[in-house]
């Protein structure tokens, strides 16, 4: 019984920990496929691919992705050639030099990125000015700003991965390299930078990434160069459409399948290094008999699914039409609101004729009195029925031609039905 | 097989700071022999392999190989090679690839670095496990993959750092023959460290004893245990019941030892310090547990002892007898198991005998730990 309710709202704790920490990416990606101009889930609409094409046809997001890629090459190139370079130094440094030289190399990780993007605006501009170089020049570029500004604080997460490696690196290894005559170079680079590779490459992604989704340092460097980041920033601004939604989805979906190609690459590598141990020498030397690639590799299976599932959506996105869907819902609209228009006019309907009844006592009281014989400077205008007389002119005319000429001042721009017709 | 090549140490000191971990050591080591320095661990031996192979400059005094000075060669451009303690097999490599790294950085192609892989794999009797990683190999083929290594670059001098110590008994007295079979085939120098002394006894032509950064003595392995030139050398390799005294009496290449504990005892002089002791000098004397023999009771004189037997035990090859001397001296006595039979003798005295040539007397110095 205890250990039953125990186990219960374990379950129910993961389910709400997983729904907190996925529900927003999965109701921003359903929103990516409903029709809705708004990106919403509710009312679901139809289910369309148009944000995707609307996504692809906008200049801007596509010039922030390709700016986006081309400033994190630069700092995935910067970041852990730095990177490196402080892994390798604090392991050769003093030991009594250490501590500081860490905290100082790690201290870039701690300041507000606000404050690293103005300093590095600053400072390029200080150096450009030394030099004598115009506002055009290389070191005022956006590009270069941009990848020298984040790479002053993703180089030290890289130190970070490469150190942790580093560390279980054997020094014996490189000195049994130069004893076997290689040059400092050829020791690096054939032995220790191989064992390196795996944290390179994990410090590579990480890299990446973090200059990918980097926002606070990049927009004070970016100059012409806005990254994806900035130019979402900059649309929200303006309101959103689903093609961000979108956007969320692709990303989402090329992590969810990296994550799974590296999941089964790392299981696959395991089951070979175990069918290696296994095999006899003879079979080493010949053609191993190697584990086939699905058995007992979820991840693998998991990322098959997942690339026929993918293959399958865009394989619909390009045969199926929605266009029948969103005419059906534009009609329902369409009815909807005319429907709203009848209830409005009914009620406007209701209010005349009362207000006729009122003026109609009023119109009593008033015969006594002598007829405006409206020869005031101000016309007719403050006369009360000449107002009332318009707006009943108006939805006169409204009633009687609902989509014919109009004579009000205002071409019938607030004609309810002007707008049904815009649309 | 040619001579090989030599190497000299001269006047070499090797300090870290303060800490003097070598001093003042002078060493000729002849070509294409297999020269073992021997000390316990921290006595300066792997510091002076470093020294040799050039991962560390001497900071007084010259390493000479082949009579040419090194200093300020890097170790890639010596012609040594080193084999390290823990191996240093390159981990992400294939054996082959290990094996002919020396040949990958000169330039040989796959083909030819492949054949001679296959050759050397054969010497060291490991055919066609080339493709394998260093960490599917067990301990004992792991060594040989990286004696292997170590050749293929054609040294002139191979150093090697305590290889044995990580392999289980059995396996380590094999790949001590093996080692030595090795070094007479391939004709080249092997300086070998190492702090157990049957490895240095069994594979050496030549042994440097060293305590604390000093060489006590350098010699053959016989001289070694027979004619030690120190207390230390003579309590570090082999057993020894030690036995300390003034020299009451010096009789050419003999001297008589009043020792503190078991009277007056007649011992050799050791060779280096024949004439250099004399009467009221603190000395050690030192007589193997295998030199003794039990002698008939009452027997008395310069060369018994008497003792009382404290326990005994059976090793196999000999009789142990443990026991105590006047004043609680202990005193080891090993007797050679030749099928005669073997009365228990706990609890009784007996009398032990030796012959003055198998006790030799040193200066009184530093015994070496336990």
């Amino acid at each position: 019984m205890n250990t039953s309710f125990l186990r219960i709202s374990i379950w129910v704790y993961l389910a709400i920990f997983f729904a907190y920490l996925l529900g927003p990416l999965v109701i921003m990606s359903i929103t990516a496929f409903n029709s809705s101009g708004f990106p919403r889930m509710s009312p679901w609409e139809c289910l369309t691919f148009q944000w995707f094409s609307e996504l692809f046809q906008d200049q801007r997001i596509l010039n922030g992705i390709k700016n986006s890629l081309i400033i994190g090459a630069g700092t995935v190139v910067l970041s852990v050639a730095m990177g490196l370079a402080g892994a390798l130094m604090l392991t050769q440094i003093w030991p009594k030099l250490r501590a500081t030289y860490y905290t100082i190399i790690i201290a870039p990780i701690l300041i507000p990125g606000v404050v690293l993007g103005i300093s590095t605006l600053v400072f390029w501009d200080r150096i450009n000015r030394m030099l004598g170089l115009g506002a055009d020049s290389f070191l005022s570029n956006g590009v270069f700003l941009t990848v020298i500004g984040q790479s002053t604080f993703i180089a030290s997460y890289c130190m970070l991965v490469l150190v942790a490696r580093l560390q279980r690196y054997d020094i014996a290894l490189t000195e049994a390299a130069l004893d076997l005559g290689a040059t400092h170079a050829q020791a690096f680079r054939k032995i220790l930078l191989p064992f390196m590779r795996p944290a390179i490459a994990s410090a590579a992604v990480l890299a990446f990434l973090a200059s990918f989704e980097n926002y606070n340092t990049t927009t004070f460097t970016f100059g012409e160069y806005p990254t994806l980041t900035i130019e979402l920033a900059q649309k929200v601004r303006y309101g959103i459409t689903p093609a961000i939604s979108a956007l969320a989805f692709i990303i989402v979906a090329l992590t969810v399948f990296f994550a799974l190609l590296n999941e089964a690459k790392l299981k696959r590598q395991e089951l070979v290094a175990a069918a290696r141990k296994k095999a006899t020498v003879e079979e080493l030397a010949g053609k191993i008999k190697l584990p086939s690639f699905f058995a007992g590799n979820m991840a693998a299976v998991l990322l098959v699914v997942f690339a026929v599932a993918t293959i399958t959506v865009v394989g619909t996105a390009t045969a199926y039409n929605p266009a029948q869907c969103i005419a059906n819902v534009k009609e329902q609209k369409q009815l909807e609101a005319e429907q709203r228009i009848q209830e409005l006019r009914k009620q406007r309907e209701e209010r005349r004729k009362q207000r006729e009844a009122e003026e109609a006592e009023q119109g009593d009281a008033q015969q006594s009195a002598p007829k405006p014989s409206n020869n005031s400077g101000f016309g007719n205008v403050f006369a009360p029925n000449t107002l009332g007389g318009e707006e009943d002119e108006g939805a006169a005319d409204t009633e009687e031609q609902p989509s014919g000429s109009n004579n009000s001042g205002f071409g019938g721009v607030f004609d309810p039905n002007s707008l049904q017709n815009d649309q | 097989m040619s001579a090989g090549v030599g190497v000299d140490l001269e006047n070499l000191w090797i300090r870290f700071g303060d800490f003097v971990a070598v001093r003042d050591a002078n060493v000729n080591i002849n070509g294409g022999d297999f020269f073992s320095f021997l000390g316990p661990s921290g006595c300066g031996k792997t510091t002076i392999l470093r020294a040799v192979s050039g991962f560390l400059e001497p900071s007084e005094g010259n390493v000479l190989i082949g009579g040419n000075n090194m200093r300020g060669i890097g170790p890639n451009k010596r012609p040594t090679a080193l084999i390290f303690q823990n191996l240093a097999l390159f981990p992400l490599m294939k054996v082959w690839e290990n094996i002919t790294f020396s040949m990958e950085i000169k330039g040989a192609s796959a083909a030819e670095r492949r054949k001679r892989a296959d050759e050397l794999l054969d010497m060291i009797a490991l055919p066609g496990q080339g493709d394998k990683l260093p960490s599917e190999l067990s301990g004992g083929q792991r060594q040989r993959v990286a004696i292997a290594r170590a050749l293929c670059a054609e040294p002139d001098v191979l150093l090697l750092d305590e290889p044995l110590s990580a392999l289980d008994l059995k396996l380590r007295q094999h790949m001590r023959t093996e080692l030595r079979e090795i070094q007479q085939r391939v004709g080249i120098t092997f300086i070998y460290i190492t702090h157990d002394q049957g490895e240095a006894l069994t594979m050496s032509d030549n042994i440097a004893v060293m305590r604390a950064g000093v060489i006590d003595q350098i010699a053959d392995g016989k001289t070694i245990y027979n004619d030690p030139n120190t207390a230390f050398a003579a309590s570090f390799v082999g057993e020894n019941n030690v036995f300390r005294g003034k020299v009451k009496q010096v009789m050419g290449n003999e001297a008589l030892i009043a020792t503190n504990r078991s009277g007056d005892l007649v011992a050799r002089i050791s060779t280096a310090n024949q004439g250099k002791m004399k009467e009221g000098d603190d000395a050690m004397m030192f007589i193997r547990p295998e030199a003794f023999a039990i002698a008939s009771d009452g027997a008395a004189g310069d060369h018994f002892v008497t003792a009382r037997v404290n326990h005994e035990e059976f090793e196999g090859n000999v009789f142990n007898i443990f026991t105590e001397g006047e004043g609680g001296k202990e005193i080891k006595v090993s007797i050679p198991n030749l099928g005669q039979s073997f009365e228990d003798h706990t609890g009784q005295n007996i009398t032990l005998e030796y012959e003055t040539r198998n006790a030799v007397v040193v200066p009184a110095g530093e015994l070496a730990a336990e």
